[in-house]
């Protein structure tokens, strides 16, 4: 008996391991970015290409920034998740179209509806890389000051908007 | 006829030999990229290196390191601007960090507790290993059943 016991306690804590590992994503990267100020950027707007959109105009605000492109199978997921999020006017949506051709995200925005606030291109993709975009969609929460608090690698779900999102909101508004 | 095919064969070949570009009219500069570049994963397809990767965000990045090379940037401001953006995880060769002592410390430690097991295991038969005391009796029994042996053959 005394002689499989230490094997097989190896054994149990090396399965503990592995199966640790088997739930963890590693598609999940945790971006350094979170508490730290947003990237500035003034990146075109989708609809009015003259006009500018940049964070600055938003600071006294909580908001979500959006990366998404029409090419994007996710985005197609999450799509419905931000229609409802913008309906329900609890926290303002921006887009960053995300090295998008202008036509298909303009069709994109009229089949599915649009529920952004406010649309800007990021065509070169380097508003993305100062936001350590490495797949849309990502979504980032930031607060009044400016400060990414969240972020969102993959599509959002029903269950991650209300779990997560809302609530940090709602207290993100009250400071 | 068949000299003109001919002709025609020689003078395409460096014709052909032109279509591949290099990818940076700067040879240093496209030497250092690629210095840095297989150091750097590419967050796309993971176990690949920026400079293996074909994903798109791969060629974005190789463009904003070839930029920052431009601009004469060092090795580790061009670093240090992926890894504020994108996290240690960027680099092939983490940095020792209270977060990352495990990877670097773990094999060590294994081999440690693998030395240790060894060096007991092999004590504890060195004690089972003892030695048979022969008695003379028992000596001669031996050498006798051995003259015998030697006889019959």
């Amino acid at each position: 008996m005394n002689r499989f016991l230490l094997p097989l306690s190896i054994f149990v804590v090396v399965v503990g391991f592995l199966g640790i590992g088997l739930t963890l994503n590693p598609r999940e990267i945790p971006s350094p970015l979170v508490g730290k100020a947003a990237p500035e950027f003034s990146q075109p707007q989708l609809y009015d290409q003259e006009k500018i959109f940049s964070p600055n105009d938003l600071k006294g605000k909580v908001w979500l920034l959006n990366f998404w492109a029409s090419w994007c199978n996710g985005c197609k997921t999450e799509h419905p998740v931000l229609m409802d999020l913008a309906k329900s006017g609890q926290v303002p949506i921006y887009g960053m179209d995300y090295k998008d051709q202008r036509e298909e995200a303009l069709t994109w925005l009229q089949r599915g509806g649009n529920p952004y606030s406010l649309v800007g291109v990021d065509e070169a993709g380097r508003v993305g890389i100062n936001f350590g975009v490495y797949g849309v969609p990502e979504t980032y929460v930031i607060d009044k000051q400016g400060v990414i608090r969240y972020k969102q690698i993959g599509p959002l779900d029903p269950d991650t908007v209300a779990k997560k999102i809302i609530p940090l909101v709602k207290q993100l508004e009250l400071q | 006829m068949i000299w003109v095919v001919l002709s025609l064969l020689f003078l395409s070949g460096p014709v052909w030999a032109g279509e591949a570009k290099p990818l940076a009219d700067d040879p240093v500069a496209e030497a250092r990229l690629k210095h840095l570049a297989v150091e750097l994963r590419c967050l796309v397809c993971q176990n690949q290196t920026l400079a293996d990767s074909n994903a798109p965000l791969a060629e974005d990045l190789r463009r904003e390191v070839r930029d920052m090379i431009a601009k004469d940037m060092s090795d580790k401001e061009i670093i240090e601007f992926l890894t504020s953006r994108y996290g240690d995880f960027v680099l092939y060769r983490p940095p020792v960090k209270a977060t990352t002592a495990l990877l670097w410390v773990g094999p060590f430690v294994l081999l440690a507790i693998g030395a240790t097991v060894l060096v007991i295991t092999l004590r504890r038969r060195a004690h089972k290993v003892v030695d048979v005391v022969v008695t003379d009796e028992e000596h001669r029994k031996v050498e006798q059943l051995l003259a015998e042996g030697g006889k019959r053959s």
